[in-house]
């Protein structure tokens, strides 16, 4: 690189009358000056705990005219029981659609689509939420619709309805796409079938929830001392305290929600294949059970999993895509939850006629941690990927306050983004070996294929006992759709 | 296929017509547009929220302009702008450079003589095959320590978001960097389209060939749409699909990708667009300085045919193991036309939100389907392309019912004004939609580098909701019956049929 910029240096030279700013190229980027990066201290929220135990975060945000809210709500699907499951999407939808008792689902769609402004709720797997998003100028009318919604839902029959044949619609088509059964097989692999994080709405759970069952979830969870409250955009502080404390101060506490019991229990080590003649490449999954980001792991294990798994510069990627040139999609790392254990994965598609020769390329992948530890250089890149881009985490008013929230539903400490960064640094090889020892055992992996198991290179059980999974549908209790078929 | 979902995930703000004038003011000053003498064009907003930058690099050349044959080659140079320079991603640019040659004249014998259509000789074609990848394994030697070395610079120094696209009708590059690294950047983004090196290539097309299973062959919806496109474009290059046919992914060389490049990665025709904390005072010199290398070549022929007017209805519909899917296209002119705001104007109507007439039809109150929405920009839209119907049936409904349901509404169009406050919402919507796209560095920079490419002035972001702002009723009439007319259209249809036992059963009793 010396050589060419001198090289460059006489060319400037002899050049007579030019761009005499033409020698101060560089012709290597490792030349090009960075300057450090100007000191960057983002707006911090707000935060507010009402008498009441509600949680209110403040974060003004100039830019445009508008203001949004967002209240998230303890309790959720995991809390729902399995001969109920999809209760939460129902109520996630009809909360918003069914109206309150002073104005239907519809009403609210005129008033608010000529205001260009927003009310949504939703349902989770550990928590729901109502949002609003709104013109700086209509906050008033928006926050009373938000408000109406928030307190005295009505969730009309006929929007119950609507939902429910959504569901069954999404229950109906959801072995058309390879991709999503081989996502779906693979949770119930990782975290056990009947897992809140892994079981999925039938015709009959969804059949069996009816108003009532939504009526009382909101009278269970919405309570003030469950809610966090986000706002963001064009306000002032101080007047929008007073308008919540004055509509929210005198809201009575209710029961706490309670985290329920969860059990995890992976599937036992082996080949998994659902059978798909319609495709021509494969879906692999290998998974296992990850951790949480309170273990003091977290931090080693997100820089393993830069290197291992991550972007472009990692191991499955430069190996099975750039290298082999086995699979477009390839991807994998430790999965950690915020208050439960994330998935372990290993993922890829390939050619039906590499299946099996994938699944071997992952298994020496793992094998190669041992043999061929992630050196020095790969965990500096990796810790350089991850501290250079951090600045991304926070880089806008809205992202801090998702960050603080986040932080406060889950109990994490406030500063937890400022200790994750201080923690990456230290985080040395050994720590990286130590975690990829901890968590992966390939012995251990279940393994699944979603294919077309004729075109397969070579049988699956060449790898040992496979066992075949049954993705037919369960069908709907007799009279559940009938009575639509014939309408036009 | 966009989803209702997806619709409804985007958020709208409305706006005052003064607020939104200011906000063209505000830009005027912040953004600066230098072209460059070999033409190519720069544009610099600053946006010093944090300290941050986004950039887009938009090419005006996509898959419309991949030669007969050679399908797919505008997407397949686009990923191999991932693969280095001759500085970045070899131990030896000069011996790698002798060895990629050795492996382009091997594969050109090679094919010669597998696609041979009489006298092949089988035991010759394994042998050529051979010292083929014999020459790639030979070729990899100078790259095997540096694989990804590009991305590796870039996701090291901090880079968010890297990733591209292709689509029928341009090229785009992208991520986001602290603001720092404005130089590096330049370097990294102006050497790669200065010196790109087709190395790995024969892997890479493995690689895009497992993209095409994956969006298309082993996926319904990609299937339908890739036969539905098909359909609907004689003449038109817009026939073809962008990820291209299994046969050409199989046959393309890296020469062809080269040429690719150096035919249609002309400076005039590229717009790179920064947005974020950037003074343009500093930065504009910097990009100045790497930029102006790319050299100066003559505009590329990109003269394509227009498709003739459609004369008869065309089907297709797949048996597939698959629930139901209802779509429909007809064709309609390019972005160019000055009715593009009417044919927006009518998105919004029949697909934004809850209080759009095909939810409102056949979701809310037929309660027939799941989804439907109608939009422009199939498969493309710099061209004259379709504007799409489509409807998801739920269990026990047909896609013959989501027809007939959609072509009530359209016959609605043609034959009723719409309403006043339909009229209002649409126009207060549009700018609503403008104004949230204002709020991001990487929204702002696609969208400006779009505008400045596709209409040689950003400001045309700005004036779309203009003339958004000045349609009537009567024109959405007009429009409707100018357009929705059956001779004009064509169907894809995917009909459940079955499958081994255990996939796809049938959801509902005794309905299908």
């Amino acid at each position: 690189m010396k050589r060419s910029l001198i090289a460059l240096f006489f060319f400037a030279l002899l050049l007579i009358g030019g761009n005499v700013q033409l020698w101060a190229q560089a012709s290597d980027w490792k030349d090009i000056k960075i300057p450090p990066l100007p000191a960057f201290h983002p707006p911090q929220p707000k935060r507010i705990v009402l008498p009441n135990g509600m949680v209110i975060f403040l974060q003004e945000d100039h830019e445009l005219p508008l203001v949004d809210g967002i209240a998230r709500i303890r309790g959720g699907g995991r809390s729902v029981p399995a001969n109920k499951t999809g209760l939460i999407d129902i109520y996630g939808e009809v909360w918003r659609t069914g109206g309150t008792k002073s104005q239907t689902g519809d009403q609210f769609d005129d008033f608010l689509e000529q205001r260009a402004a927003r009310v949504e709720t939703g349902g989770g797997i550990d928590s729901t939420t109502i949002s609003w998003s709104c013109l700086k100028s209509d906050l008033d009318d928006v926050f009373k619709a938000f408000m109406d919604l928030l307190q005295n839902p009505e969730f009309r029959d006929d929007k119950i309805e609507i939902a429910k044949k959504g569901m069954y619609d999404s229950i109906s088509r959801r072995n058309d796409q390879p991709d999503a059964i081989a996502a779906r097989e693979a949770a119930k692999l990782a975290y056990g079938p009947n897992n809140p994080y892994a079981r999925v709405p039938e015709y009959a759970t969804v059949a069996a929830v009816k108003r009532q069952d939504l009526v009382e979830w909101h009278h269970n969870y919405v309570h003030p001392n469950n809610i966090i409250l986000g706002v963001v955009g064009d306000f002032d502080s101080a007047a929008m305290e007073a308008r919540l404390r004055q509509v929210f101060g005198s809201w009575a506490k209710g029961p706490a929600a309670k985290d329920p019991e969860i059990n995890f229990t992976p599937a036992k080590p082996g080949n998994y294949l659902v059978d798909k003649t319609d495709v021509n490449q494969s879906n692999i999954y290998m998974v296992g059970l990850g951790t949480t980001r309170k273990n003091p792991d977290y931090f080693a294990i997100s820089v393993f999993n830069e290197a291992f798994g991550g972007g472009f510069s990692s191991r499955l990627f430069s190996d099975i895509r750039t290298t082999k040139g086995l699979a477009y999609s390839v991807g994998g790392g430790i999965g950690t939850g915020w208050d439960r254990p994330g998935m372990l994965r290993l993922v890829m598609s390939t050619k039906s006629e590499t299946t099996v020769e994938s699944i071997q390329a992952l298994e020496e992948e793992i094998a190669d941690l041992d043999k061929k530890p992630i050196t020095e250089e790969e965990i500096k890149r990796a810790k350089d990927a991850i501290l250079n881009s951090f600045i991304f985490r926070f880089d806008s008013p809205e992202k801090v306050l998702q960050e603080k929230m986040a932080y406060e539903f889950y109990g994490y400490p406030l500063d937890f983004l400022e200790r994750y960064q201080v923690e990456i640094q230290k985080v040395t090889k050994e720590d990286v070996a130590r975690v990829a020892a901890k968590y992966l055992h390939r012995e251990q992996m279940p393994v699944l294929a979603v294919g077309n198991s004729s075109d397969f290179d070579k049988q699956l059980s060449t790898l040992g006992p496979v066992t075949k999974i049954d993705i037919a549908i369960p069908p709907p209790p007799p009279g559940l759709m009938g009575d639509q078929g014939g309408q036009q | 296929m966009r989803s209702r979902r997806v619709l409804l995930i985007v958020l709208v703000f409305c706006f005052s017509s003064l607020a939104f004038n200011q906000d063209l003011v505000s830009f005027e000053k912040r953004i600066t547009v230098k072209k460059l003498a070999n033409g190519l064009t720069v544009i610099i907003c600053e946006r010093p929220e944090a300290p941050v930058f986004s950039f887009f690099t938009h090419v005006d050349a996509g898959s419309v302009q991949d030669p007969l044959g050679k399908t797919g080659l505008a997407h397949m140079f686009e990923h191999m702008a991932f693969k280095g320079t001759d500085k970045i991603g070899t131990r030896d640019y000069e011996g790698e450079k002798k060895a990629l040659q050795r492996v382009e004249e091997a594969y050109a014998v090679y094919l010669a003589e597998r696609d041979k259509r009489i006298n092949r000789d089988e035991q010759k074609l394994k042998q050529l095959e051979k010292a083929w990848k014999d020459a790639i394994a030979e070729a990899d030697k100078f790259s095997a320590a540096y694989v990804n070395e590009f991305g590796k610079i870039v996701e090291s120094e901090g880079g968010e978001g890297m990733n591209a696209f292709t689509n029928y009708d341009e090229t785009g590059y992208n991520y986001s960097f602290p603001s720092n690294r404005v130089e590096l950047w330049a370097y990294l983004e102006s050497e790669r389209f200065l010196h790109p090196v087709m190395r790995q290539f024969y892997k890479e097309r493995n690689v895009v060939i497992e993209e095409r299973r994956m969006r298309t062959d082993s996926n319904p919806i990609g299937r339908l749409l890739e036969q539905f496109t098909t359909e609907s474009f004689a003449a038109h290059p817009y026939h073809r699909p962008t990820i291209g046919w299994m046969w050409d992914l199989n046959s393309f060389s890296a020469t062809d990708a080269q040429k690719f490049f150096e035919q249609y990665y002309v400076a005039a025709d590229i717009v790179v667009t920064l947005v974020g904390d950037v003074k343009a005072s500093e930065s504009m010199p910097i990009i100045e300085k790497y930029f102006s290398r790319l050299p100066t070549r003559p505009a590329p022929d990109e003269s394509t045919t227009t498709e003739p007017p459609q004369k008869s209805e065309r089907r297709v519909v797949l048996h597939d193991q698959s629930q139901p899917i209802y779509l429909e296209g007809y064709h309609r002119p390019d972005s160019y036309s000055p009715d593009d705001a009417v044919y927006d104007a009518i998105t919004d109507l029949m697909s934004s939100g809850r209080t759009s007439r095909l939810y409102r039809a056949l979701v809310r109150d037929k309660q027939i389907a799941s989804d439907s929405a109608g939009f422009s920009g199939m498969p493309g839209n710099k061209y004259p392309h379709l504007f799409a119907f489509y409807a998801v049936p739920i269990p026990g409904h047909k896609p013959e019912e989501m027809a007939t349901a959609i072509h009530a509404e359209i016959e609605r169009l043609k034959k009723e004004d719409i309403t006043d406050e339909e009229l209002r919402m649409i126009k207060t919507r549009s700018k609503a939609n403008l104004i949230r796209s204002l709020g991001s560095n990487e929204g702002l920079a696609s969208n400006l580098g779009l505008f400045q490419a596709r209409y040689g002035d950003w400001r045309e972001l700005f004036r779309s909701v203009d003339r958004i702002d000045k349609v009537t009723k009567a024109d959405i009439r007009r429009i409707a019956n100018q357009t929705f007319v059956p001779d004009n259209r064509t169907v894809g249809v995917i009909e459940f049929a079955g499958g081994p036992p255990g996939v796809g059963a049938a959801p509902q009793g005794g309905g299908q």
